[in-house]
């Protein structure tokens, strides 16, 4: 069994005001040296049985109609083998 | 005889009564439609009202895209079917790609609600025709998600082709681009819009006027005309 990574974030030109708001946060909290933050979503897809190229392929279609809007929003895939997460 | 007009309602719907209220005070019959349904009942219009449906989890609109009832919806709204979406329902309406942009949240990040000030740029969409073009209006607005984005050839390309149909006032509530309140599809059979008419149809409620009420006149005398 494998994971799937799905990392939404706004387009680099679409204003990201909580982002923004987080960014403005960290002073005050003592963190200094952070210039920009943006804000994203991540996906883990639990896949049942092999992470081949036709699942992938079913994924990416997923997150270019629903898991993301590409109006405003890209979007990256990665394959992530569980029992390495666990160790 | 009089139109019936399908007001949908989603988990999470807020505005369904209000919206079949509206409709009636205006002469039409309301349908209630329900997010299950796969077909519309044989009505003349649709309006996707306010609220939150799904919760607005992943993104405003986004889930309540996919219901059953949007796939008769979006196939009769490709061939010419007036369909109204306020607030949610407009968001509903860019996630089904049926209008372009989107939404995001409200610059300021706070939830809004006021009486807000807007120009009717298009009076000639199946929902605007008993507005005069650059009348200008007042109608509640209420949302977390009110940020109209598109990108700059989309923006341009909708102000050359008059699909801004309203523009917001004095006053710019949610940070949209180019003070866009609402837009329309080409043919002018689908329009969104964030601000809500139909809290604005009896001199008793909303902003005290009867502002909202001409969405709901003119979608009626096009459809008894038609």
């Amino acid at each position: 069994m494998a994971r799937v990574v799905v990392d939404v974030m706004l387009k680099p030109e679409i204003l990201d005001p909580q982002g923004q708001a987080v960014q403005r946060a960290l002073p005050r909290l003592g963190f200094d040296g952070i210039s920009d933050v943006r804000q994203g979503k991540r996906f883990e897809l639990e896949v049942d049985g092999p992470v081949d190229e036709a699942a992938l392929a079913r994924i990416h279609d997923l997150a270019e109609s629903f898991l993301a809007n590409t109006v405003i929003e890209d979007f990256t895939i990665r394959v992530e083998e569980v029992a390495e997460a666990v160790k | 005889m009089t139109a019936r007009i399908g007001v949908v309602t989603f988990p999470g719907s807020l505005d369904d009564r209000d919206t079949q209220r509206a409709i009636r005070v205006a002469g039409a019959e309301p349908v209630a439609l329900w997010h299950k349904d796969k077909d519309l009942k044989q009505v003349d219009a649709v309006v996707l009202c306010g609220g939150f449906s799904y919760g607005d989890y992943l993104r405003a609109g986004a889930i309540a895209r996919f219901s059953p009832v949007m796939e008769p919806l979006l196939e009769q709204a490709k061939a010419g079917l007036p369909v109204l979406g306020i607030c949610n329902g407009f968001q509903i309406l860019t996630e089904a790609h049926l209008l372009p942009g989107t939404m995001l949240r409200n610059d300021h990040l706070h939830f809004i609600c006021r009486d807000q000030k807007l120009r009717v740029e298009n009076a000639e969409t199946a929902w605007t025709t008993d507005y005069s073009a650059g009348q200008e209006i007042h109608i509640p607005l209420k949302n977390n998600d009110g940020q109209y984005v598109a990108d700059a050839y989309t923006l341009d390309k909708l102000e050359a082709e008059g699909r801004v149909a309203f523009r917001y006032l004095d006053f710019n509530p949610n940070g949209s681009q180019r003070d866009i309140a609402g837009v329309t599809n080409e043919a002018g059979n689908v329009v969104g819009l964030m601000p809500h008419p139909e809290h604005a149809v009896e001199p008793l409620i909303g902003t005290g006027r009867t502002d909202g009420l001409p969405f709901f006149t003119s979608i009626l005398k096009k459809l008894v005309n038609a």
